[in-house]
């Protein structure tokens, strides 16, 4: 991003000014042309149509700079380079030329939010389309300008010219003088074959790197308004408490501190956060302690207990027929805990209310649905809002949810001044959506030669992504109960959602980790085994890379050799890992020395930025496989800061070997999970393969890993 | 309210706080130094750290009075007229960041760690750099990030 970019306004905050904003959106017009449509279907799997006018996507500025708008925000995927990438190769303008303007409720087209691994692939094709179409507009105002034909002119840079004579000229930003382009086409372009790419495809380092490292990106909590307090928000002891009463008179003796009591929400302000945060435990309130005894230990059987009727995801062949055939089988039950989300930025929001109108700076994945809040919050019409998104510090999936938007819009009413409300580690973590707790049980079987037979399986609260097996299986079924996140009425002491690769991961930790104890009792290798059972070419390919760069040896498990394999599928890519790990046997501490990960992602639009996001996945997954673990008792969350809560740290890191496969002919998919899903079973195979041990929970304490061994006593290494 | 003396990013500057107030606070709300950033507010993760006096320490969890008379790197103040701290540049040139926000309390911590140690090992680096927190997962691109800046800094610059 560029200094002119909407987040660099100086103070206040990220505003962009009046003329700025003219500017953006083209308020005054000057060409008019006819309206046509974008050649792609405007109902995109997000929920809402997109608009059909590339203007709504783009605008080529007076001095050739090209604004890129998007309803996603950068929290560290790296799309603020990617989608810029797409806009530079399909407008044929250089990628610095692009500013990228995100999650600006204003200026930006309608998006339901970044997450899912959704913007590349629903996002993507309709801006290559939008800068597809507004190029071949360009080329028709070149044409008459130039007074040449546009089959004999040619774009680079932004600048149409004469095939044959280069010097006969004109600049996009000459042709538009700043103004939105009011010409569209009645026929459809194509975007450009993968051939013709000159940007996308192509390895490009974060367009963002320059702000993050000299601390001039701005994140919701960096903004500072003239007036503005700073609020800390008065937060029950556990969830399901009831305030019974609060005396606030002791901190509203504090100099210059306000108190402010709203119902159940009851805050302390100052100019400072610090002060603010210093007066809240003045406050003496009283709560009525919920009634419930659940805790980390108790919640499995819990959710088989309250689990509603299942829902058959997908079923084929007989189950008893395949139950006949397999003379090897095994049942076995995977339990996963709630697991935080846990990004280094707090939630946090700054709102400033002028009459019935908003401004919003949220930490959020969900800026419309911020919006939404928002006007929710302050009884005003939801087109009196506006959100302008910054740099959002880690997401994962938490900062959908966005409960600090509607505390500082609320507050702000209140107060009648701008409200930051910037929530504490202790708060984030109360408060966070965790991954669900869930349980999955299978039953399958082959035969002695590695054929599988039957698979039933069953899936309680994690959700149905990557529960529906992908290998061979001529009898199978797979059942989900009780939904993914949010589970049922009673089913979760607090918050649940989506975390990076939803459901994915609980699933796919069971379902490769069940294949590989198959393997093991037909005693064959488990890549063999997995090729053996797999008839998706895609599937075998990503399998046989990952091999291929580990350089695997094949061998029944467990080998002693401490190495593991698992495979699957998360947003329309395949991916496949390969660990190896020590255990310890003595302490059970599981040390990984080496990932290999290999993904198939069709069109890959940044191969560093998707490599980058492939490590982030091993590392993160490393967390849920191996320490995190939210522990809670009677409503109340135990683990409140980094210490108890344990996310990987530069000695957990392995070597990281990645390959991002060539497939241009498939268009591109998610980048941003995928690889996250395998890290459970890829290490809990790594370390049966080391020692014997099977490990049916996650994540792997060393606790764990020693009842695991005490229980594998008898099983010798091959 | 004291007054307490002090220079940040090689200015000498004078304010009136309580004494005991986090330094963290007063560098993001009273100095505007927002790039120094709130993690845990426990000196857990290391996103607030700064250079005191050439020494990384957790802004979070030190009062403004202790450094009275000692002088305040922010990231700010990194880049000397314009130019780049090799370290900065090394985390640009090794995409040694997503989300950034730890990054700036990691380029700080790395700093101070190569201004005593300038052949460190990965051993050393990865030593330096434990209790820094990232959750994107950037850690081994850090790790060479700091091994490319050690370089650098070792050549003279």
């Amino acid at each position: 991003m560029k200094p002119d970019h909407a987040f660099h306004e100086p103070v206040p905050g990220f505003q962009v000014t009046r003329r700025e904003f003219l500017k953006l959106t083209g308020s005054s017009l000057l060409v008019f042309f006819t309206v046509g449509q974008l050649p792609f279907s405007p109902q995109d799997a997000e929920g809402k149509p997109l608009p059909t006018d590339f203007n709504a996507f783009l605008k080529i500025g007076l001095d050739g700079r090209v604004s890129c708008f998007t309803g996603k925000i950068e929290m560290g995927q790296g799309v603020i380079t990617s989608l810029a990438q797409m806009l530079a190769d399909e407008l044929d303008v250089s990628l610095d030329s692009v500013d990228m303007v995100m999650g600006d409720t204003d200026l930006c087209p309608w998006d339901m939010g970044t997450f899912g691994s959704r913007t590349t692939r629903f996002f993507g094709p309709p801006l290559r389309a939008a800068a597809v179409e507004a190029r071949a507009v360009l080329l028709e105002l070149a044409s008459e300008r130039l007074h040449v034909p546009v089959r004999k002119l040619n774009v680079e840079n932004g600048e149409v010219f004469e095939k044959t004579q280069p010097l006969n000229r004109v600049a996009y930003a000459r042709l538009t003088q700043g103004k939105r382009i009011e010409r569209h086409l009645s026929r459809p372009v194509k975007v450009k074959d993968p051939s013709e790419f000159k940007i996308m495809n192509r390895p490009e380092l974060r367009r963002d790197a320059f702000e993050k490292v000299t601390g001039k990106a701005g994140y919701a909590g960096d903004i500072h308004l003239p007036g503005m307090l700073y609020a800390s928000i008065l937060r029950p002891p556990a969830h399901g408490a009831r305030l019974l009463s609060a005396d606030v008179s002791e901190a509203e003796r504090i100099e210059e501190v306000r108190v402010v009591r709203d119902g159940d929400l009851i805050a302390v302000l100052h100019d400072h956060p610090d002060v603010a945060e210093a007066a809240l435990p003045k406050i003496k309130a009283e709560f009525e302690q919920p009634k419930s005894d659940l805790s980390d230990k108790t919640i499995f059987d819990h959710l088989l207990k309250v689990a509603p009727a299942g829902s058959v995801l997908e079923s084929g062949g007989n189950l008893q027929a395949g139950e006949r055939e397999a003379k090897l089988r095994f049942d076995a039950t995977y339990l996963n805990s709630y697991v935080a989300h846990a990004p280094i930025e707090p939630h946090t929001a700054t709102v400033r209310v002028e009459g019935n109108r908003a401004t919003v700076w949220p930490s959020s994945q969900t800026p419309f649905r911020a919006k939404e809040e928002a006007a929710q919050a302050l009884g005003i019409p939801v087109e009196n809002v506006r959100v302008i998104s910054p740099f959002v510090g880690g997401g994962f999936g938490g900062k959908t949810r966005n409960l600090q938007v509607g505390e500082a819009a609320r507050l702000a009413r209140l107060t009648g001044r701008p409200v930051q409300v910037a929530w504490s580690r202790k708060e984030e973590f109360f408060y966070d959506s965790f991954r669900p707790a869930a349980v999955v049980k299978i039953r399958s079987g082959g035969t002695e030669h590695g054929a599988i037979r039957f698979w039933d399986y069953h899936v309680y609260f994690a959700g149905d992504g990557g529960a529906a097996q992908f290998y061979r299986i001529p009898n199978h079924r797979t059942v989900s109960y009780g939904r993914g996140w949010g589970g049922t009425p009673g089913s979760h002491p607090f918050a649940t959602g989506a975390w990076r690769a939803p459901a994915n991961n609980t699933n796919t930790f069971a379902r490769e980790s069940q294949i590989d104890i198959m393997a093991a009792q037909a005693k064959m290798d488990p890549l063999v085994f997995r090729l053996r059972n797999l008839a998706d070419e895609r599937m075998k390919r990503v399998l046989k890379a990952a091999a291929e760069k580990f350089g695997w040896k094949k061998s029944p498990v467990p080998s002693g050799r401490g190495r593991g394999i698992a495979c699957g599928t998360n947003s329309g890519t395949y991916v496949a890992t390969i660990a190896e790990v020590e255990v310890e046997k003595r302490s059970g501490a599981i040390s990984v020395k080496r990932v290999v990960c290999a993904q198939d992602m069709g069109l890959s639009i940044n191969p560093e930025g998707a490599a980058i996001q492939v490590e982030g996945c091993i590392t993160m997954g490393m967390g849920y496989a191996l320490t995190e673990e939210i522990h809670f008792h009677g409503g109340k969350v135990l683990d409140l800061n980094f210490d108890p809560y344990e996310i990987p740290r530069f000695s957990w890191l392995p070597r990281i070997e990645t390959v991002i496969l060539e497939n241009p002919d498939v268009p591109p998919q998610g980048g941003g999970e995928p690889a996250i899903i395998t890290m459970g079973a890829v290490l809990a195979n790594a370390v049966f393969d080391a020692c014997g041990a099977r490990l049916f929970q996650l994540p792997m304490t060393p606790e764990g890993v020693k009842k695991a061994l005490e229980a594998a006593e008898d099983i010798k290494l091959t | 309210m004291e007054e307490i003396q002090f220079t940040i990013n090689g200015t000498s500057r004078k304010i009136n706080v309580h004494g005991d107030r986090a330094l963290l606070w007063v560098l993001r709300t009273d100095l505007g130094l927002t790039g120094t950033k709130y993690g845990c507010g426990e000196g857990l993760c290391g996103a607030c750290t700064v250079l005191v006096d050439d020494t990384a320490v957790r802004s979070c969890q030190t009062a403004v009075r202790e450094i009275r008379g000692k002088e305040v790197v922010t990231i700010e103040g990194l880049a000397v007229s314009g130019k780049l701290h090799p370290v900065q540049k090394a985390f640009m040139e090794h995409d040694a960041l997503q989300c950034g926000y730890c990054t700036p309390g990691m380029i700080l911590q790395a700093t101070a760690f190569l201004r005593r140690n300038s052949e460190p090992s990965t051993a050393d680096i990865i030593d330096a750099m434990e209790d820094n927190l990232c959750r994107c997962g950037a850690h081994n691109r850090i790790v060479h990030a700091i091994q490319t800046a050690a370089r650098e800094m070792k050549g003279g610059n």
